[in-house]
């Protein structure tokens, strides 16, 4: 079986992904780790917006 | 008498945490969220199991390429380093020889790079299980 996804959609799933393991391993109780697993998908999918504009500027 | 009761009593307790100490790491590296499923953090261990193992399957599907132990090349030895914390789906890579994929596309070498993360992420949660066998974390 072959998946093939585009980049924003491999960004999502490894944030998605990433943010869970982070979320758990990093804060103590359920809602800390609930918070900082949403804040660490916020920040990748804002780096990826982020990067995306920068690299659009540098290309112009 | 009390204080002899008192004093197994301690000990049963200072060995179970000890022999969990090695125990939850090693399960918990051989079948990612096992390390903290035997602690009784179900969910947890299933929320790590299912992103760690997603993580890694993904790139399995997307061609990534796994690394091997005599890469010769120091990229390919950090690759090596970072898929091994897969534990048992590094394992049931090479012997399945999967993960040969040329990186012929860009989604590919994402593919590479999902496994590779997967496996360091593993570290983390192994990490995480054995903090909360020493009593260091809930």
């Amino acid at each position: 079986m072959t998946i093939t996804l585009n980049h924003f959609s491999a960004a999502l799933v490894f944030a998605l992904f990433a943010s869970i393991v982070f979320g758990i391993t990093h804060r103590d109780t359920t809602r800390e780790m609930v918070k900082y697993g949403l804040y660490c998908f916020v920040l990748f999918l804002g780096g990826v917006f982020v990067a995306g504009w920068a690299m659009w500027v540098l290309r112009r | 008498m009390a204080n002899s009761t008192t004093g197994k009593t301690k000990t049963t307790a200072t060995e179970t945490v000890s022999m969990m100490s090695v125990l939850a790491p090693a399960v918990g590296w051989l079948i990612p969220g096992a390390g903290h499923a035997i602690q009784k953090r179900w969910i947890r261990g299933l929320l790590l199991f299912i992103s760690i193992v997603g993580l890694f399957l993904l790139g399995l599907a997307m061609q990534g390429r796994i690394y091997r132990a005599n890469g010769g090349d120091i990229l390919d030895i950090l690759g090596f380093v970072g898929d091994v914390g897969a534990g048992g789906l590094y394992i049931l890579t090479l012997a399945n020889d999967w993960g040969q994929g040329a990186i012929a596309f860009a989604t590919a070498d994402y593919g590479t790079k999902f496994m590779i993360v997967a496996g360091l992420l593993n570290f983390i949660a192994v990490a995480d299980a054995y903090h909360i066998a020493i009593g260091k974390k809930q």
